[in-house]
């Protein structure tokens, strides 16, 4: 894969959680504009990676390379301007509650900006009108509609215009109407902006009509990756049970457990 | 909540608060009559403070008018060394006043007493006129009377009265006269 | 046995990890502190919820307080014949101890339990990593703002208390009881001292609002962000604040009245 094209490159990763593997040696290529998906079952950590390569957690092994800077070792400052450039949608928004719609969008703006008042303004107002929001711009987050918090938090995170994006489980618990609001905003921005977008999800169809590139994550390992043509072809057991959503394969439906007869006590 | 109204209420809060502390600090506490630090030191020795603190009150005729400053061990008098801060505006108490320590009350807290003495002058001389009778001269002038000054000494002092002590000598007296009688009877 | 021995080594390693976490934490926060001087309406902001919010309860605590005292004082002077001093008995009570005692309980419950919820609730709903993902240091943005109000709160509160608890003395032994109004101030005026009193009680109240103020904003910021975890976070504020401020009044008690 051409280097140059790359903006986040993971090697070798590997996170604990209270002695359980998270990951145990995952390897992950994020090409600059494209929207790559990172799909796997719940429970695999995918939030976690979102987090690792925002190092609010170190791992315990490996390298997270982003734009060039290892992520690892970058000292307090570099890591916080690295981070001006990266955006990321948490999964409720995470809005600041104690300020209003607008605030929020301006709060980085004018965290980072020496920006007069007027300017700050119009820029919040662009961001509001691309996600669609201009008419909520003086609600309190509290009532927002899970839809629209979301919507208001992705204007936030393309406030400080980022090189890239991170989606949290951008889709999970919207109506089919916000959804597909999403849907299309992720991949316009996408194409607008410039960006890079990473997406975590698991909503198979949502997230593979806007993927460029699928990584699977299971067990802690990457266990199939490559476009939405190539996983739905592929041979993979794994690709094929999540795919196309079968409730037994690769991942097991039962949980690890004694055999059945014995915990019933029929010999 | 507009900024505004928030900022007021902080700036009244903040204003309340400075306004309590100097309400305990002028109307609750001494510090309205601490005068200003222009005060005098005067030293005088005891041959027992007991009781007395740094701080104690240092009064004249039942007003205050000073406070003890330090006490110290003269290891060379074996004596107790009280250095009095006198406020500067009492600048006229003669330098032969003498200094008791006191009692508050039955066992309230020590403090010094200063009682004025007659005051002595450099300028009064005694001498025998031609009739052979002893006559006071007193220069014109410059006569003023000496006064407590910044590092003069007390001399004449009259120690703490300790309890205990004035009681054991009570008690022994009583026996010794009781001795006595006993020896006239016999 | 071992077993049980195992618990006891396992808590006593997470109780060391807390306490080290705790000093990492003040320390981050007071560096944090130098980063305000260009927004000082960060800090206007908290002494609003932190200090004005907390000034009825600490007011009308601190009359009833005041009105206590001239009672029960009263009772037991004028056996002795000694109701001239109430003044005295009233201010010394309220300034050496009640004034920043009894405030810093009611702060650790009011603001100090405030405290630890809103930054528990913060941590549990991401804001304070989406914080750190705009590249803003809450540490700076949302502990140190918090423990300047406090800290600045807590004297000013313990000062409005006392003086507010001497009037309540006042009302109650001067307006109903009638001992003498010059004597309530005078007798005051000459036992309490500027130096013994008033100024060793402010450093108590400085270092009650310092402790009081670290307990609650790392309880929050070191909460289980679960709506169990806040609310046990909330919990443990006000209980262990309420025990280190009254074991931190003995030490400086025997400290500075000896």
């Amino acid at each position: 894969m051409d280097d140059k094209n790359t903006l986040v490159k993971v090697r070798n990763l590997k996170f604990a959680r209270n002695d359980r593997m998270i990951f145990d040696g995952v390897d992950l290529d994020i090409q600059r504009g494209k929207v790559t998906v990172i799909m796997g079952p719940s429970g695999t950590g995918k939030t976690t990676l979102l987090r690792l390569i925002g190092r609010q957690i170190r791992p315990l092994e490996g390298t997270i390379e982003v734009d060039g800077e290892e992520v690892t070792t970058l000292s307090h400052r570099g890591l916080y301007e690295l981070r001006k450039r990266m955006g990321m949608l948490f999964q409720n928004g995470a809005l600041l509650t104690d300020l209003n719609v607008f605030d929020n969008i301006a709060y980085p703006l004018r965290e980072h900006t020496n920006l007069s008042e007027e300017l700050i303004r119009t820029l919040v107002i662009m961001k509001l009108q691309a996600v669609g929001l201009r008419g909520a711009r003086d609600l309190m987050p509290a009532e927002l509609s899970g839809g629209m918090a979301r919507r208001v938090a992705l204007a936030r995170a393309i406030a400080l215009d980022p090189m890239m994006i991170m989606y949290d489980e951008p889709f999970t618990g919207q109506d089919p109407i916000s959804m597909g609001v999403l849907v299309r905003l992720i991949r316009n921005l996408n194409d607008a902006l410039g960006l890079t977008s990473i997406v975590v999800s698991h909503d198979i169809e949502e997230a593979s009509s806007i993927a460029d590139y699928i990584y699977l994550l299971s067990g802690g390992k990457v266990v199939a990756h490559g476009t939405t043509e190539d996983l739905a072809n592929s041979d993979s057991e794994w690709a094929q049970q999540f795919m196309n959503g079968k409730p037994d394969g690769p991942v097991p439906f039962h949980f690890q457990a004694a055999p059945y007869a014995s915990d019933l006590n029929i010999d | 909540m507009s900024t505004r109204i928030t900022e007021i209420w902080v700036g009244l809060f903040v204003a309340g608060g400075i306004a309590a502390l100097f309400m305990l600090a002028m109307k609750v506490s001494n510090l309205s009559t601490y005068k200003s630090d222009q005060g005098y030191d005067v030293t005088a020795y005891f041959e027992d403070i007991s009781g007395l603190k740094v701080r104690s009150a240092v009064t004249m005729s039942g007003v205050r008018i000073g406070r003890v400053k330090e006490i110290v061990f003269d290891k060379n008098r074996l004596s107790a060394r009280v250095t009095m801060e006198i406020e500067g505006e009492y600048d006229t108490l003669p330098d032969d006043s003498s200094a008791s320590i006191y009692t508050a009350g039955l066992l309230g807290e020590k403090y010094i007493g200063l009682e004025p003495g007659a005051g002595s002058s450099d300028c009064e001389e005694l001498s025998l006129d031609d009739s052979g009778e002893i006559k006071l001269d007193e220069k014109a002038g410059d006569c003023k009377p000496n006064n407590l000054k910044q590092g003069s000494e007390i001399k004449l002092t009259q120690d703490s009265l300790v309890l205990e002590k004035l009681i054991g000598q009570f008690i022994s007296k009583f026996l010794s006269e009781d001795d006595k009688k006993e020896d006239t009877k016999k | 046995m071992l077993n049980q021995l195992q618990i006891i080594g396992h808590k006593s390693l997470n109780f060391f990890q807390r306490l080290g976490r705790g000093h990492i934490l003040i320390f981050d926060v007071l560096k944090g502190i130098a980063s305000l001087l260009p927004r000082p309406r960060l800090v206007v902001q908290q002494l609003y919820s932190v200090g004005v919010l907390s000034l009825i309860i600490i007011v009308v605590s601190g009359f009833f307080v005041g009105m206590v005292m001239g009672l029960q004082g009263y009772n037991t002077l004028v056996d002795f014949g000694a109701e001239e001093s109430l003044g005295v008995m009233v201010a010394l009570s309220l300034v050496r101890e009640l004034g920043p005692v009894v405030t810093a309980l009611l702060f650790a419950g009011r603001a100090g339990s405030a405290l630890t919820a809103e930054i528990g609730l913060m941590k549990a709903t991401e804001q304070l990593s989406a914080m750190e993902m705009m590249a803003v240091d809450p540490i700076r943005r949302v502990l140190s703002p918090r423990f300047v109000a406090g800290f600045i709160s807590m004297p000013l509160l313990a000062a409005m208390f006392s003086a507010v608890g001497v009037l309540g003395g006042f009302f109650v032994g001067v307006g109903l009881l009638g001992v003498d109004d010059g004597a309530y101030w005078s007798q005051m005026q000459a036992s309490v001292d500027i130096y013994d009193d008033i100024y060793n009680g402010v450093i108590k109240s400085l270092v009650f609002g310092f402790v009081v103020t670290w307990i609650a904003i790392f309880e929050g910021y070191d909460a289980i962000p679960t709506s169990e975890g806040v609310s046990r976070a909330t919990t443990r504020t006000v209980v262990h604040s309420s025990l280190a401020v009254l074991g931190l009044d003995f030490i400086l008690t025997a400290l500075m009245f000896n």
